[in-house]
């Protein structure tokens, strides 16, 4: 067992656990956006910033890459991590507005601003649907392209990808996808898959061998 | 393409237990960019999947997934060279190929792309045309640049090159001078540079008369070890964008008074030199 302080309570975890399921497990409300239980953390939106160590030497981390240690000393909400916290709300809205799940993060910490140049982009590269797609349906059919401003999601050389099983999960997961994968905007779908759907309760056997997340159910808003 | 191609580079790389990096750059050394059909089929021999390997295809510049042309013209917008005018020769380099950074021409004659410093900094603004340094460019430059990349590089090769004379050189990061007159080599005073190999760090000195030999060192250095090569002043790696014609081990480039510049390979024992006098020979 690992003892550890989190805003001075002792807490006592297993080896190997972060300190985001730590405090998460002592009931302090963390806000996440690119972390979901399932998937590796991965440590892309710094939403769930806390501060380590004392003094000159405290820092921020990512709580939910950063592994307990034995005898750390941790702050969920002490100024620095709020002002840091209500900065990254500010930059995810400036990228995408339109988001609720977004929205609801900004309302939650009572950001009602940004002070950055609008702009209206979609995916935020959280990588929650990389990680979907390859480690829960096992088919690492969409990934990361480019890099530095050019980045983005979606299946080598933009072509419909043969491994995707259309299961649907990397928009299920997606924390900006509820406006953007929808079929009637085949251009900004990710993965194509329901692009490539074509609806399938229409053209496909009864859902079989298929699992599908979407809501709303694509087939059934274009009929 | 030719999938036996593709099927030595992977098998290759397996037995060398290489990397995916590695696989891509023998790839585009051989075929000057990345088909599509050879990403799928290292996806389909060494257990990676496709997007991961196109991920690493496209976060690197120096790969490609277009074909290329024939040259390869590079040049430099890093911030040295940037503020003596780059983004202008850029731009001319655009107008008189027709084509904009990163494309290439209809003929597949020519590639244009932009990179970050080629680390001759001191000669900027630069560009490199099919492994040779152009220093000083001007726009007015840029036509007599491409032609005679048209009809061919003549490049000066000490083989075919006799003559033997002094130069005096200095690091094309910092421009401090390398010649060291307290030691000499060849009756002349040498040229120093740090060098380092097999975790040994230690000077080097190179005759300056060019077209001889002659090195010492402060190391016994094994026959056809490649070296890295430092400014002993900045310590800042001389390194370049070419290959030796020779061998393919880098080429390291050192500014030489009075304009140009000159390559040397570096591997021991190997005779490929390049002078470049007055911005190649312009
Ligand atoms: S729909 Fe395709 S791309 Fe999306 S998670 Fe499923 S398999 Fe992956
Ligand atoms: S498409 Fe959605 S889930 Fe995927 S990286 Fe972008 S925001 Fe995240
Ligand atoms: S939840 Fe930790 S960085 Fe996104
Ligand atoms: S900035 Fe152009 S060579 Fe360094």
């Amino acid at each position: 067992m690992i003892n550890l302080k989190i805003n001075g309570l002792n807490v006592s975890v297993d080896k190997g656990t972060t300190l985001l399921e730590a405090a998460q497990s002592i009931g302090f409300p963390i806000p996440t956006l690119c972390h979901k239980e399932g998937l590796t953390p991965y440590g892309a939106c710094r939403l769930c910033v806390m501060e380590i160590g004392e003094g000159d030497r405290a820092k921020l981390v990512t709580s939910c890459t950063y592994p307990a240690e034995e005898g750390l000393k941790v702050r969920t909400a002490s100024r620095r991590v709020l002002r840091a916290r209500r900065m990254i709300i500010e930059l995810l809205l400036a990228s995408s507005p339109q988001s609720k799940t977004i929205q609801d993060i900004a309302a939650a910490h009572n950001v009602k601003q940004q002070r950055f140049r609008q702009e209206y982009e979609d995916c935020i590269l959280c990588g929650l649907c990389v990680r979907m797609c390859k480690e829960q349906m096992m088919a690492g059919a969409i990934g990361f392209r480019g890099r530095g401003q050019d980045r983005s999601i979606g299946t080598p050389f933009d072509i419909k990808s043969e491994v995707c099983r259309l299961c649907g999960g990397c928009l299920y997961v997606c924390p900006v996808c509820s406006l953007r994968c929808t079929y009637n905007q085949p251009d900004k779908a990710i993965c194509g898959a329901c692009a490539n759907l074509s609806p399938p309760c229409v053209e496909k056997e009864p859902f079989d061998d298929m699992m599908c997340y979407m809501e709303p159910c694509v087939a059934c808003e274009i009929k | 393409m030719n999938p036996t191609d593709i099927q030595d580079i992977v098998e290759k790389s397996k037995q060398t237990r290489g990397g995916l990096i590695g696989m891509l750059q023998d790839i585009q050394a051989r075929y000057s960019y990345l088909p599509e059909e050879a990403l799928s089929y290292i996806s389909e021999h060494t257990n990676r999947s496709l997007v991961d390997i196109y991920g690493v295809a496209t976060f690197y510049k120096s790969f490609s997934l277009t074909p290329r042309g024939k040259h390869l013209c590079s040049v430099c917008l890093g911030t040295a060279c940037h503020v003596r005018g780059a983004p202008m020769i850029a731009e001319e380099f655009e107008r008189q190929l027709g084509i904009k950074a990163g494309q290439t021409t209809k003929d597949k004659e020519f590639t244009l792309e932009t990179v970050n410093c080629l680390g001759a900094c001191a000669l900027g603004p630069i560009v490199v045309v099919d492994g040779q340094y152009f220093s000083n460019v001007k726009t007015s430059k840029v036509k007599q640049i491409l032609s005679e990349t048209r009809e061919g590089l003549d490049k000066v090769e000490v083989k075919t090159d006799e003559r033997i004379f002094p130069v005096t050189v200095s690091c094309a990061r910092c421009n401090h001078s390398l010649m060291d007159t307290g030691y000499l080599i060849d009756d002349n005073p040498s040229i120093r540079v740090t060098v380092s190999f097999e975790r040994k760090h230690g000077w080097l000195r190179l005759s300056s008369l060019y077209g001889s030999y002659s090195v010492e060192a402060e190391y016994e250095i094994p026959l056809n070890e490649v070296l890295d090569f430092f400014c002993p002043h900045c310590h800042s790696e001389l390194s370049g964008a070419s290959e030796c014609a020779e061998c393919g081990a880098p080429m390291v480039p050192m500014i030489v008074r009075g304009g140009g510049i000159v390559q040397i390979c570096s591997r021991r024992g190997c005779k490929g030199h390049l002078l470049n006098l007055g911005g190649a020979n312009i």
